[in-house]
């Protein structure tokens, strides 16, 4: 699923290139006579043909489906998108980090409590060779949650246009993975922590934004669930407990599970 | 300044298994009990439709507010113990009405004759020598035919489903619940290790097999199978906790009052005695003191510990000196060694591995401590080895065999496909005392009221390492004759360590329990030496921990120590166990 038409933006100014391009294309110009309003109802009506138009085919794009809490750049947050893509895409099982909304998941929750580590110890001092070394690093980082994820999406952003040209989420996927293997393996260079210990933190928030119940904004249409026959929430096992053979159930929401109690 | 509360007979720091049987025991007789719980208000109400893994299992919704305080952790004396953060790594302190027995699991465990006599029957059977310098290991100050009675009562109190375990001692009567139902992994689990020679049987368990009324009357229904067991408070009743038992007991009696958002700063005490206790309204941030007749600490390890440290209460431990007790013989079932386990991946066996219970599962003693010949092994004590199906929840059962990448397509592709194709094996072993492992006072890091957070200094031995190389050899044969086509076996190396990512929810000591007052806090009745109308209950008066889970001795030895407390407050005071000196340690 290489990408062939990728867009190069050398100028690496930090402009989202997908909405460049479409300005571009369309001829009109920042600052220029556009309106706000006329703005933005272009973009919508982009966004809503954004997967008939694909100049990737069937690489799931970035979606511009809903508001978002935490991330204000939309750069970041295509960044963002094309990593958890990265993590668990799309594939003959079913759908990909993107499909599923996880991005969404991730935004709303870096923009509560989690993102703020509001439960934690936050008292320093911080130590320095704690957080180099702890097999929990980013527990023990000064940076909050929310932080982190700006660093290191902006980090592996970096390192991309550096490296390649062009924004993390325009290289190839074998660019983007050559990233994501020094992410994980602590090579990346990252301000506030080891780049392993955000390679974690991401992948453990893709995974959560793909099997957590639906309310909180991801695993859309339960389709997580399916993908892993996991029932979901469910009053009773007590006929199934004892089978042999795998019993394969539809899931069931909370929002459905709560209704009935 | 706090303002003086009326006086009351018992004031109990905590809510869950330790405060809750001391609470509803002393209510019932009548003395005006008030016990005070530093978390809010639970009901059982709270946990109907709380199927949500992504609150309770990972932010751990049941959990303590690290913000307030938490512990510092260092392996060795030279080190300077940094905080543990967070409760994304391995969060262990209940908080709230129940603490943390309401999010328990549910497995239940007698432990051994030899636990409670260890030193003097290991030295019976091997001699002095086999015991490695530094280690502390001691008796209890009980034998097991003293403590089988309140095993007994609390197996009823909680109303235990199970089975007599083929290789301990026989109980006094039966279980008063018959064991849960068998999945098809328990069943292959039995069938292979009875061919291999072993003698497995069903867990125990405190999720019910059927509705049950405890003999306080109190009823507790039958186990829906549905999953959502461990780090949560039960949907519907089924699982005991202190909730639906011993604190609804408590609360039947007009003289038992429960007082939430309570947080305990201080056990307050003059020329010897204690006169109650100090503690901070957290929603008002008022302090009050509440004077007693008798002070009843029954919180977690870490803060029993922290408690009687901040409070000046009793003899601090000093291991360079090898003086005093409070916060000696630390111990825990590391998570970073004694939890990790052995999983076998099956290619052509499916299971319903999204059902399950807290306490569902089959175990085996053969490898445990009264069946080894230490003799032949490099390590002291021993294991058990259980299959559970507690319920695989998605975020947290992304198993995939060695060899497969961590992330992307293959990643994906295979954590889907073996997500209900794979089983694992969990030993869990007996960890001992030593001299260097034992809690403090921070001296740098304070809670969220200014004061000291404790800290702990542990480090992990060869005598644990070895024992679990072994155990996961025997749980690697298990999984093969079982027909698993690829398995896991975590890797130790002689440089593994204590990873600081907390402790184990199985942590002990601190305030332990002896016949000696030299090596021990408290006697058999967990009366404080230095302090008779203080008692300490809950595992921080266990010298050591055992192979098995820790939950029914902390119940029973409530249940003794309730009866000292009556007798204690009927009489003329003093001492209910005469100190012995000893050559323990």
């Amino acid at each position: 699923m290489a990408n062939d038409n990728k867009t190069k933006n050398p100028s690496g100014d930090g402009v989202d290139p997908t909405r460049r391009k479409f300005l571009k294309n369309t001829g009109i110009a920042l600052g220029g006579v556009a309106g706000g309003s006329l703005l933005g109802g272009l973009l919508v009506s982009q966004s809503e043909n954004k997967n008939d138009s694909s100049s990737k085919d069937d690489k799931a794009q970035a979606p511009r489906t809903r508001g978002r809490e935490f991330f204000a750049r939309y750069e970041d947050f295509l960044v963002l998108a094309a990593a958890t893509e990265l993590i668990f895409p799309k594939d003959d099982n079913g759908p990909g980090a993107i499909d599923l909304d996880v991005p969404y998941f991730i935004d709303k929750q870096l923009a509560g409590t989690w993102g703020v580590n509001d439960d934690d110890y936050r008292q320093g001092p911080f130590d320095e060779k704690k957080v180099k070394e702890a097999a929990d690093t980013a527990n023990h980082a000064r940076a909050n949650r929310g932080q982190l994820f700006i660093d290191g999406l902006r980090s592996m952003n970096a390192e991309s246009k550096k490296r390649f040209d062009v924004t993390f989420d325009e290289a190839t996927e074998e660019e983007q993975g050559e990233i994501m293997t020094d992410l994980e393996t602590g090579k990346l260079k990252m301000k506030t922590l080891p780049s392993d210990g955000f390679f974690e933190l991401l992948k453990q928030a893709t995974l959560q934004g793909a099997f957590s119940d639906p309310l909180y904004g991801g695993n859309k249409n339960m389709d997580g669930w399916r993908m892993k026959e996991f029932p979901g929430a469910r009053a009773s096992y007590a006929d199934v407990i004892e089978e042999e053979d795998f019993v394969e159930l539809e899931p069931v929401s909370l929002t459905d599970y709560q209704q009935n109690i | 300044m706090a303002e003086k509360l009326d006086k009351v007979d018992v004031v109990i720091v905590g809510s869950g298994w330790a405060g809750g049987t001391a609470a509803a025991e002393l209510s019932k007789e009548g003395y005006d009990v008030v016990c005070l719980e530093r978390g809010k208000d639970h009901s059982t109400k709270d946990f109907i439709g709380a199927k949500d893994e992504l609150r309770y299992s990972r932010r751990r919704e049941m959990f303590q507010d690290l913000s307030k305080e938490t512990l510092t952790i260092r392996n060795e004396l030279d080190e300077v113990a940094t905080p543990h953060r967070s409760n994304e790594t391995n969060s262990i302190n209940g908080t709230d009405t129940g603490g943390s027995g309401v999010h328990w699991n549910g497995q239940i465990y007698r432990w051994l004759p030899t636990d409670f006599e260890l030193r003097s029957k290991t030295i019976e059977k091997y001699g002095e020598d086999i015991i490695p310098k530094d280690m502390t290991m001691q008796d209890w100050g009980i034998t097991y035919e003293e403590i089988e009675p309140y095993y007994d009562k609390f197996e009823e109190t909680i109303g235990v489903s199970g089975e007599q375990d083929p290789l301990r001692p026989k109980m006094s009567r039966p279980f008063p619940n018959p064991p849960m139902k068998e999945t098809a992994t328990m069943a292959l689990f039995k069938e292979t290790t009875k061919e291999m020679g072993y003698h497995p049987y069903h867990m125990a368990s405190a999720n019910m097999s059927q509705q049950y009324e405890n003999p306080d009357g109190e009823t507790i229904n039958a186990c829906a199978y549905c999953a959502f067991c461990e780090q949560y408070g039960c949907d519907f009743g089924a699982k005991a906790d202190p909730i639906v038992t011993v604190l609804s007991t408590a609360r039947r009696h007009d003289n038992f009052e429960l007082r939430n958002n309570s947080y305990v700063v201080r056990i307050l005490h003059e020329n010897g005695r204690a006169t109650g206790v100090r503690y901070v309204d957290t929603q008002t941030g008022l302090e009050y003191d509440q004077p007693a007749d008798l002070v009843v600490v029954g919180g977690y390890t870490f803060t029993n510990t922290r408690l009687l440290l901040l409070s000046e209460v009793g003899k601090p431990y000093d291991p360079v000196a090898n003086t005093g007790v409070i916060g000696r013989n630390l111990t825990t079932h590391f998570a970073n060694l004694t939890h990790l386990r052995v999983r076998g991946f099956f290619d052509d066996k499916k299971f319903n591995r999204y059902a399950g219970a807290g306490a569902l599962g089959t175990t085996m003693d053969d490898f445990n401590v009264e069946q080894l010949d230490h003799t032949k092994h490099d390590f002291l004590h021993g294991f058990i080895i259980r299959s559970t199906q507690l319920g695989s929840r998605p975020i947290n059962n992304n198993f995939v065999p060695e060899g497969i990448p961590t992330w992307g397509q293959e990643f994906k592709d295979k954590s889907l496909f073996y997500t209900n194709r794979n089983i694992d094996i969990q030993q869990q072993n007996g960890v001992l005392g030593w001299r260097y492992n034992y809690m403090d006072l921070d001296p740098t890091y304070k809670d969220v009221f200014g004061d000291p957070l404790l800290r702990v200094t542990a480090k992990i031995h060869d005598q644990d390492r070895n024992i679990v190389r072994y155990a996961h050899q025997k749980s690697k044969e298990i999984l093969e004759k079982m027909g698993a086509d690829h398995i896991t076996v975590p890797e130790i190396t002689d440089e593994t360590e204590f990873d600081h990512t907390s402790l184990g929810d199985h942590t002990a000591g601190g305030v332990i329990m002896g016949s000696d007052p030299e090596t021990s806090a408290v006697n058999n009745y967990s009366q404080l030496w230095d302090m008779e109308n203080v008692f300490v209950l809950g595992a921080s008066s266990f010298p050591h921990n055992s192979s098995s889970n820790p939950t029914n001795t902390v119940g029973a030895l409530a249940y003794r120590a309730t009866e000292g407390m009556i007798e204690y407050l009927k009489g003329d005071g003093g001492l209910l166990v005469e100190a012995k000196a000893t050559k323990n340690v």
